[in-house]
């Protein structure tokens, strides 16, 4: 318990930087994935290709890319944006996929019906496509979002600032109090992104958050009679 | 007045959905393609706001030649409705009907007051405005779509099978408040069907089609009733059966009318009044095409 109030500031220090180590790539992942798995879709003969392609990135072990990015790079061995870039691309590699499936899932109909009113190509992806593939692109985001908030952990063994920290360091004094407050803040900054996330959706996309249905609420009422009689 | 000349379309892979394909439909009166699906007549259809563009032959609007005009532009100019309606599931009603006037720069609260001025027209009540299409009926949406069509006023009205997905009760309302609209509004109206039906009911002008774009009788519901083509349009209006095929019976001195199974359908009566065969064909509304009738097509093309 001492050791909690001794270390609180480094606790909270770590757990901060985790956050924004995290919060980078979720969102630099998902704005490079949105055009790639809109293409994907769009162009259906490359689909394949690109989707195989990207996911095969998924692939690719992370110690490995945390070591080999600053010769790629230019960076310096200890740099975050090693991490944060290896990040990133996985956060692409599950992205592309959801997105691609996310513009998938925007009925057909409305899309024809939008040419034939008068949108261009532009417009129409702004104010039709991506706001109706929001339900699915969100749903991707929320997994990408605990995914790397998850591997960031791994960046500690390379030295960068990450609640993976207090895992090494509480593993290797065989000190199990530091390991919990690894995990637990791991969860803690899963669950608050992931809380945050819902909310955007929610206000983003009112109409996606539907009264019940007429059919739910006739078989509600049928149960109260049900109930009653 | 919308104009094919010799229209063809052969799409990528080789089908021809349309062959040498020409036609006048007239300015403010309804004409209704209809055939069944394969037929070519959604692809015609489409051809008129450039959706699709022909593989050769023009199509003029008002004597001007569509392939010269921007597309997007174009499109925003005329009305178009859809099954399903076609209506953006993220919108409310209000901002689904002024999607058009917006796109063309028309300031967001200008653009929804007329909007709920367009509920009125198509029977739609105003409390129904801040809702998500999703929370409609599906007449209502159907009506949601008419109305987000006549958003600009446009001159012509293009109309995908708009009342295929409703139920027949709903379906026959939606003809009778489009007919009433058509007689109000006046617009130049192409409407897509497989149902001939409906064909029979809302066209001034008539357009049959057998696959591949090709023409088996065009004409008003009169003249195609009066005499089919051949064989195939026959078969398709069913003018041979039902309650179509009609004939006179003498039932205590008075003549009845009875379908071909025997069931009475109606009287006969004198024709004072000098109405057509459809009701509202009399309205004043009458005065700007030539005789008052449609021009049946130039050339069939059924060859």
């Amino acid at each position: 318990m001492s050791w909690l109030l001794g270390n609180a500031d480094q606790i909270v220090q770590i757990t901060l930087v985790h956050a924004w180590y995290s919060a980078l790539p979720i969102v630099i992942g998902f704005v490079i994935a949105i055009p790639i798995g809109w293409l994907a879709n769009r162009y259906r003969v490359g689909r394949g290709t690109i989707l195989a392609v990207v996911g095969l990135l998924y692939a690719v072990p992370s110690l490995p890319l945390f070591v080999a990015l600053p010769s790629l790079l230019g960076t310096r061995i200890l740099d975050p944006a090693n991490v944060i870039v290896a990040l990133t691309i996985y956060a692409i590699a599950i992205m592309v996929r959801t997105a691609s499936d996310a513009f998938a899932s925007v009925e057909i109909d409305v899309l024809l019906s939008a040419t034939a009113v008068g949108f261009s190509t532009w417009r129409r992806f702004w104010s039709v496509e991506l706001p109706l593939a929001g339900p699915v692109l969100l749903s991707g985001i929320r997994v990408v979002s605990v995914s790397t908030i998850s591997l960031l952990s791994v960046g500690s063994v390379i030295g960068v600032t990450s609640l993976g920290y207090f895992f090494l360091d509480g593993f290797q004094r065989a000190f199990a109090l530091e390991i919990i407050v690894g995990i637990v803040g791991t969860i803690v900054i899963a669950v608050i992104f992931d809380l945050l996330l819902s909310l955007a959706g929610r206000l983003l996309m009112p109409w996606n958050a539907r009264p019940p249905s007429r059919r739910a609420v006739r078989r509600a009422e049928a149960r109260t009679l049900v109930e009653a009689a | 007045m919308i104009e094919f000349r010799s229209v063809t379309k052969r799409f990528p892979d080789g089908t021809v959905a349309v062959r040498d394909f020409s036609l006048v439909i007239p300015s403010r009166r309804i004409t209704v393609l209809v055939g069944s699906s394969g037929s070519g007549k959604t692809t015609i259809l489409r051809m008129i706001n450039r959706m699709v563009d022909p593989t050769s032959g023009t199509i003029e609007i008002d004597g001007d030649d569509i392939a010269g005009i921007e597309p997007v532009g174009l499109r925003r100019g005329i009305g178009y409705v859809m099954q399903n309606a076609g209506l953006l599931p993220h919108r409310r009603v209000a901002d689904n009907i002024a999607t058009v006037p917006v796109l063309r720069g028309v300031r967001r609260k200008d653009a929804r007051a007329r909007a709920l001025e367009l509920m009125d027209t198509v029977g739609l009540d105003r409390s129904l405005a801040d809702r998500y299409p999703s929370q409609l009926s599906g007449g209502q949406q159907q009506r949601v779509g008419v109305a987000r069509g006549l958003a600009v006023d446009p001159n012509i009205l293009l109309m995908d099978e708009p009342f295929g997905a409703v139920d027949p009760l709903v379906r026959a309302e939606l003809q009778r408040e489009l007919l009433r609209l058509q007689r109000d509004l006046d617009k130049t109206v192409v409407f897509v069907t497989h149902d001939i039906d409906e064909a029979l009911l809302l066209g001034d002008q008539i357009v049959i089609f057998t696959t591949g774009g090709i023409v088996a009788q065009a004409g008003t519901p009169q003249e195609i009733l009066a005499a089919p083509a051949d064989e195939f349009v026959a078969r398709f209006v069913g003018a041979d059966r039902g309650k179509r095929a009609l004939h006179v019976r003498e039932q205590n001195g008075r003549p009845v009318v009875v379908d071909s199974e025997g069931r009475a359908a109606g009287v006969l009566v004198p024709d004072d009044a000098g109405l057509g065969a459809r009701a509202g064909d009399g309205s004043p509304a009458d005065g700007s095409a030539p005789g008052g009738r449609p021009e049946p097509a130039r050339d069939g093309g059924a060859r």
